[in-house]
């Protein structure tokens, strides 16, 4: 019998199999960022132990950082520290550090991809979750805790028990003003934020194969939120055409060699996956979340459930119990509720084809005076090109403020917050209660959607202004 | 890692689903370089108005004295969301060796075992029969047997356990020090890949 995409490359990272128990798994890349790995570095440290591989680990500085004045010293201590005890920390071992002030600085998830770090048939870790934005190179890659850090850290191993696989195929024409942030949205929304638990996702079909390589990043990324251990997407010539002449990609006489490599992770025809589902893309129309998990999601001209009619008892407590942390209603539509902040950034939906899409839909427009919107790209690079295509000035016209690269009000750990009791629509992944600050509530959507809101003050269907 | 095998305790029940790391401990506490302290921050949003610990919000569960105890049983799906391992470590700075759910997120149920904080799996039905209990129950968890035992009425479920995770638990070891004793595999492993 054949084998998955994800067989072929988890087995030719096996080191060793325990008996009854978890695998080695040999790691090729693994990305540390400021906030998961002091407390490993401080472990191996304790063992007297320096970094097994640091050529194969990379730094950046993300979730903490300032999105203003990264040029100043960081004013809050604690981050402040935290950036300086990575900077620290990669000086000792030897490990290469994009930090703040580095043209290559950026969100994790959107450096590796871009600088040509992240390749086909690998396997990559981070102590983040959102790593699984990597498969969708065709790579084995999934977020780790601080104590696994500290395995890769001393041995460039995991141990992992390997995990079922699923298969999601979406297959069709995506309607107009539907983006691959939809297609993920809409794909939670069905199978719960739980739906995946335990498997390891491979999206497939000619939707999939019809998005660009940054759409299909957004699509893998958020595989966690339906608690997949990690999702992929097998390398193609978008993924080759992508990756050719980046910084960190092979050239010459190894690129053929690589790419010939490459072409042969696929699926094979007879392969068995555990669990597999079937998605008609025309199906799919903007989407928005309403509650506080990912799953909870609704099309944007859809109502929101109505709670008495829910069968299971645990899920309409959930239900009830998000929507009043939310302000909404049970049966009612969100169209036209005034929102105050609109966030674009994020691992999920910051990288220039984002921006483009954002700067096309408003361009000669004007912000609603009611809303903030706060523009973060992922990366120096990103934020380079915006400025080389003048989306910048497209932005400043319409009143959007554009900051520096980072996490940022995705997670709220630097002083990018909202407000408590204030809606946010974001294009990020999570919409946790305080996820973006404490009280804040967060209506998870695409770019479009966002910026649609952004010109208009209130939830938009952005079918109705393109 | 403390070796753990036996725990006979009280518990606290949280009976919400999807209880996620950002809920566990916020993004905000996650700015300290060491492993220690987080326990006063657990589910601070949620335990604490205004993130003021001189209001605690009276109808949540750790803030009801009646309540206590090493086991912390909680709603289905529970630690989704961020890798976080901050999460692991409140819980068990706040003094709890066993979380029992019907469901854990994948990479909590990892960041809990290798901090010697045991995740029980038991049915839909077990959980809600514990959630059901009078505040005065007590429950054992036996790791060698694999079981878990409502001690009042002796109900008793079998769990899950990974066989190299056991012994892991039941000895204290970590997976560092096995990693480390396959170092020259590795490098077989690695001199084959290149």
């Amino acid at each position: 019998m054949g084998k998955t995409l994800f067989d072929k490359i988890w087995d030719k990272h096996v080191v060793e199999k325990i008996e009854n128990g978890p695998s080695v798994l040999y790691i090729d890349t693994h990305f540390i960022h400021e906030v998961t790995s002091p407390q490993a570095f401080k472990g191996i440290e304790k063992r007297g132990l320096k970094v097994f591989r640091p050529k194969q680990t990379i730094a950046t500085a993300d979730h903490n950082v300032p999105t203003l004045n990264q040029h100043l010293p960081i004013k809050d201590a604690l981050s402040r520290m935290q950036v300086e005890a990575l900077i620290e920390n990669c000086n000792n071992h030897g490990i290469e550090l994009y930090g703040l002030g580095h043209p290559y600085q950026g969100i994790v998830h959107v450096i590796g991809p871009e600088l040509g770090i992240t390749q086909p048939g690998m396997t990559i870790v981070c102590g983040d979750s959102h790593t699984s934005t990597h498969g969708a190179f065709g790579t084995v890659a999934f977020g780790i805790g601080t104590s696994e850090v500290e395995m890769v850290f001393a041995s460039q191993c995991v141990l992992q028990t390997k995990p079922k696989t699923m298969r999601i195929n979406i297959e069709g024409n995506l309607q107009k003003g539907v983006v691959s942030k939809d297609i993920i949205l809409y794909i939670i929304s069905k199978i719960s934020a739980s739906g995946a638990t335990g498997y390891f996702v491979e999206y497939a079909g000619s939707t999939i194969r019809g998005l660009s390589m940054e759409a299909r990043m957004t699509i893998c990324n958020m595989s966690i939120e339906m608690g997949a251990r990690g999702g992929m997407i097998a390398p193609d010539e978008t993924t080759f055409n992508y990756l050719k002449g980046r910084a960190f990609a092979p050239a010459g006489e190894k690129w053929e060699q690589k790419k010939k490599e490459w072409e042969t992770l696929y699926s094979d025809e007879d392969a068995a996956f555990d669990e597999e589902l079937f998605i008609d893309a025309a199906a799919i129309q903007p989407m928005i979340t309403y509650g506080t998990n990912p799953g909870l999601g609704i099309a944007i001209t859809a109502r929101i459930p109505v709670t008495d009619t829910i069968p299971d008892e645990g899920e309409r407590k959930n239900i009830i119990k998000a929507l009043e942390y939310m302000g909404l209603q049970s049966g009612k539509s969100l169209i036209g509720m005034p929102v105050q902040h609109v966030f674009i950034g994020s691992c999920t939906n910051s990288r220039i084809e984002d921006l483009r899409s954002v700067a096309a839909l408003i361009k000669g427009k004007k912000k609603n005076d009611s809303v903030q919107v706060m523009i973060v790209p992922g990366s120096q690079q990103v934020a380079q090109q915006v400025k080389e295509e003048g989306l910048d000035i497209i932005f400043s016209e319409a009143g959007f403020v554009i900051r520096q690269a980072g996490c940022s009000a995705c997670l709220g750990m630097n002083e990018d917050k909202i407000p408590a009791g204030e809606y946010c629509i974001s294009t990020s992944n999570r919409n946790f209660e305080g996820r973006q600050g404490a009280g804040a509530r967060t209506l998870l959507a695409s770019p479009l959607t966002a910026a649609a809101a952004a010109i208009t003050g209130v939830v938009t269907d952005v079918r109705e202004i393109i | 890692m403390k070796a753990l095998s036996k725990i006979n305790s009280r518990f606290v029940p949280l009976s919400a689903e999807n209880v996620d790391t950002d809920q566990i401990i916020p993004a905000r506490f996650l700015k300290a370089t060491t492993r220690d302290g987080f326990g006063k921050n657990l589910f601070r949003d949620w335990r604490y108005e205004q993130d003021d610990e001189t209001k605690p919000k009276l109808d949540f569960i750790l803030n009801q004295p009646e309540y206590s105890g090493e086991i912390l049983v909680a709603g289905k799906n529970f630690g989704c969301g961020s890798s976080r391992e901050h999460a692991a470590w409140a819980i068990v700075d706040y003094g709890f060796k066993a979380v029992v759910s019907s469901f854990f997120a994948d990479i909590f149920k990892n960041n809990a075992l290798n901090n010697g904080l045991l995740p029980v799996t038991v049915s839909d039905n077990f959980l809600q029969t514990i959630f059901s209990l009078s505040n005065s129950s007590t429950l054992s968890i036996d790791i060698e047997e694999q079981t878990i035992t409502i001690d009042q009425t002796n109900q008793t479920e079998k769990f899950e356990l990974n066989p190299y995770k056991k012994t892991c638990l039941l000895n204290g070891y970590d997976d560092i020090d096995f990693l480390l004793s396959r170092r020259t595999a590795i490098e077989n492993f690695e001199k084959e890949l290149a």
